[in-house]
């Protein structure tokens, strides 16, 4: 990962500074960045430095990387949750009608609809509703981010186009699962069994259909969670959503190498975090897997 | 005589299937009194299965159409209302299932499976659902029942999971209790505590049972009256006595072919069905005349082939229990059909 960065063809300290500088600048900087050792040497300065939480300063603006991850993970986690609310108001009614009446008009709507979803670039469905519903309606901004606590109303108008449109992105790849699982545990043997004890169809649903198909689902969840909150670039270059996505893609262009490992040691948290959580919410779920 | 609990008449079970549909019950009728055990036995294949779950509605609707009428208690659950079908499964009739090891929901505790059972038919509060259900548990022979309660599915062995669907079967006291191949899965010495376990409570309760299986020892040994079935249809039915000791049907007879005594384990292992040499007919393309003529050795009359046997009385008509068979063939141990 570390070599992968390094990889990058461009030279760093020759974007730092500009068109024009002399030899000298060039060489002080380039000294002083570490950026003059051998690549080994500059992977194990920096993980011993990032183990104690330094990851470095931007040779762009010389703020430290905390600083700037910092200062991005507030949108970026809003944005996040917000689209995995969308995406799981979706689809779990849509999913589960669409199990519970397997090519019925509903299980083919949704078919269509979860297609669409999955097949059509984010990129166009953010110019749409910008089109739409910042330009002809003129309901919404047409992007930026305000902190929650200097503006809510402000804060919301903003998160509504980018989070509808990752969360209907990642809602069509969850409605398919939710009604492949709500299918499978509708056909499994303990359901019968609960019906012939004369339970009442809410409760078999409930409890035997649905508790069941849970396990399935907070899987998905965890994976679409991890890819948004490892920043969905496009969407917020788009909607100017100042996340890490952003940040990520401004220090590739500018081989910001500092801040760009310290986005992906970041991602690379996140995805362990969720997993964790993830395994964890599988033993409150399935007993099987307690020991 | 008594009112029967359960009495079935005429009924037909056609499904969907990607193969065209499928007869896969075809005219089935039988009564099944308070305290009677009815043994279902017939190769699998033959519609057992969806015979029965055909009563309490528990064949996917969109798949399944059901025909003809089925008394329980009087009351007729093919024209049942949703509701008062959800009211009879339980207390009306319980059900246990082949595979113990599917059967149960992995997820919630054998308590709860049990008390939601309890409950869905009566005010019980939770505390005294779960006294009942202890009690359940004991009543089957689970060791420990108050700790069974708090355990999940996985954590007991397929017999001890047998015995809480068996248990859940009960739970409500229910006039007609259907076993379907409920002991298959079972090693012999569980199997046959549970049918003690079954014949003592029907004894206690005057239960109606109709007992699937393969298993002619468990035919012989719990069975008032046999009923074969064979492509959907009922092919031979009678007191135990009649179909197992002078069985009239070449399909029986088939069934029944390399049997030394029915009635003694030999060796201790309990004698199955036999095979009959060639399959089932397929549900979905069922010969014109009689079910069984593709495969009949006898074959023993011009109309076999075109024309379908009538269930008939052989033997004494005037018996309670008469002893019935659908073949046109008239040759058996006993000299041929009277009647
Ligand atoms: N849900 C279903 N859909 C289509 N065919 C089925 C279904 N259930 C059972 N069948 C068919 O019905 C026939 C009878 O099955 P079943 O009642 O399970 O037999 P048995 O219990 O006697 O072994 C079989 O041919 C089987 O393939
Ligand atoms: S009716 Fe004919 S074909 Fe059918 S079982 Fe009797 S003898 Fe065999
Ligand atoms: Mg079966």
């Amino acid at each position: 990962m570390f070599a992968l960065v390094h990889l990058v063809p461009g030279d760093p300290v020759r974007l730092a500074l500009g068109t024009r500088f002399s030899q000298e600048t060039y060489d002080a900087l380039r000294e002083r960045s570490g950026l003059d050792r051998p690549l080994v040497e500059q992977f194990f300065t920096w993980f011993a430095r990032a183990l104690g939480g330094d990851l470095g300063v931007s040779f762009r603006s010389g703020d430290t990387v905390t600083s700037l991850i910092a200062e991005r993970l507030p949108a970026t986690l809003t944005l996040a949750f917000a689209s995995i609310l969308v995406a799981l108001v979706i689809a779990i009614p849509l999913g589960t009608l669409s199990a519970l009446r397997p090519r019925s008009v509903v299980d083919r709507v949704a078919t269509v609809l979860s297609q669409i979803g999955i097949s059509v670039p984010d990129f166009w469905m953010a110019i749409v509703l910008i089109l739409v519903f910042a330009g002809t309606l003129g309901w919404l901004p047409t992007g930026g981010y305000v902190p929650l606590s200097e503006d809510p109303g402000g804060w919301l108008a903003r998160l509504v186009m980018p989070a509808v449109v990752t969360g209907v992105v990642s809602g069509s790849v969850i409605t398919r699962f939710v009604r492949s699982s709500v299918l499978e545990a509708l056909g499994a043997d303990h359901v019968r069994t609960a019906q012939a004890k004369g339970l009442p169809t809410r409760q078999v649903f409930t409890w035997h259909v649905v508790r069941n198909a849970l396990l399935p689902l907070v899987t998905v969840t965890g994976v679409q969670l991890a890819y948004l909150l490892s920043g969905v670039v496009v969407v917020e270059i788009v909607f100017s959503w100042p996340g890490l996505g952003q940040l990520a893609l401004q220090s590739v262009e500018a081989r910001d190498y500092p801040v760009l490992q310290g986005a992906i040691l970041l991602f690379a948290l996140v995805f362990l975090v969720i997993n964790l959580v993830v395994d964890l919410l599988y033993t409150a779920i399935d007993p099987r897997i307690r020991r | 005589m008594t009112a029967p609990v359960l009495e079935v008449s005429d009924l037909r079970v056609r499904l969907r299937t990607p193969r065209g549909p499928a007869d896969v019950v075809n005219g089935l009728s039988y009564t099944v009194g308070p305290g009677e055990t009815v043994a279902v036995v017939g190769e699998s294949g033959s519609g057992k299965s969806v015979s029965v779950l055909a009563l309490l509605g528990l064949l996917p609707a969109r798949v399944a159409t059901v025909s003809g009428r089925a008394l329980l208690q009087g009351e007729d659950l093919l024209t049942m209302k949703p509701e008062r079908l959800r009211q009879v499964r339980g207390p009306g009739a319980g059900m246990v299932f082949q595979d113990p090891m599917t059967s149960l929901n992995p997820v919630l505790t054998i308590g709860r499976q049990l008390i939601e059972g309890i409950r869905a038919h009566g005010d019980v509060d939770k505390a005294a659902a779960r006294r009942r259900a202890a009690d359940l548990l004991g009543e089957v022979g689970l060791p420990d029942p108050e700790r069974a309660l708090d355990r999940y599915p996985h954590e007991l062995s397929g017999g001890m999971r047998q015995r809480v669907v068996i248990a859940i079967a009960l739970s409500n006291s229910p006039a007609l209790l259907i076993a379907d191949e409920a002991t298959t899965a079972l090693d012999v010495t569980v199997q046959a505590q549970i049918i003690d376990l079954v014949e003592k409570l029907q004894a206690e309760r005057g239960t109606g049972v109709i007992w699937i299986t393969h298993d002619l020892g468990v035919v012989a040994g719990i069975a008032d009256r046999v009923l074969v079935m064979y492509g959907g249809r009922c092919v031979e039915d009678g007191t135990v006595d009649d179909v197992l000791e002078r069985p009239a049907h070449p399909y029986t007879r088939g069934l029944l072919g390399a049997l030394p005594d029915l009635a003694e384990p030999v060796d201790g292992v309990v004698p199955d069905l036999a095979t009959v040499p060639g399959t089932p007919p397929p549900p979905t393309d069922l010969p014109k005349g009689c079910v069984f003529w593709p495969r009949c050795p006898v074959r023993g009359d011009a109309r076999c082939e075109h024309e379908q046997p009538p269930l008939a009385v052989i033997g004494s008509a005037a018996a309670t229990l008469p002893h019935r068979a659908a073949t046109w063939c008239t040759e058996g141990p006993e000299g041929g059909r009277a009647g």
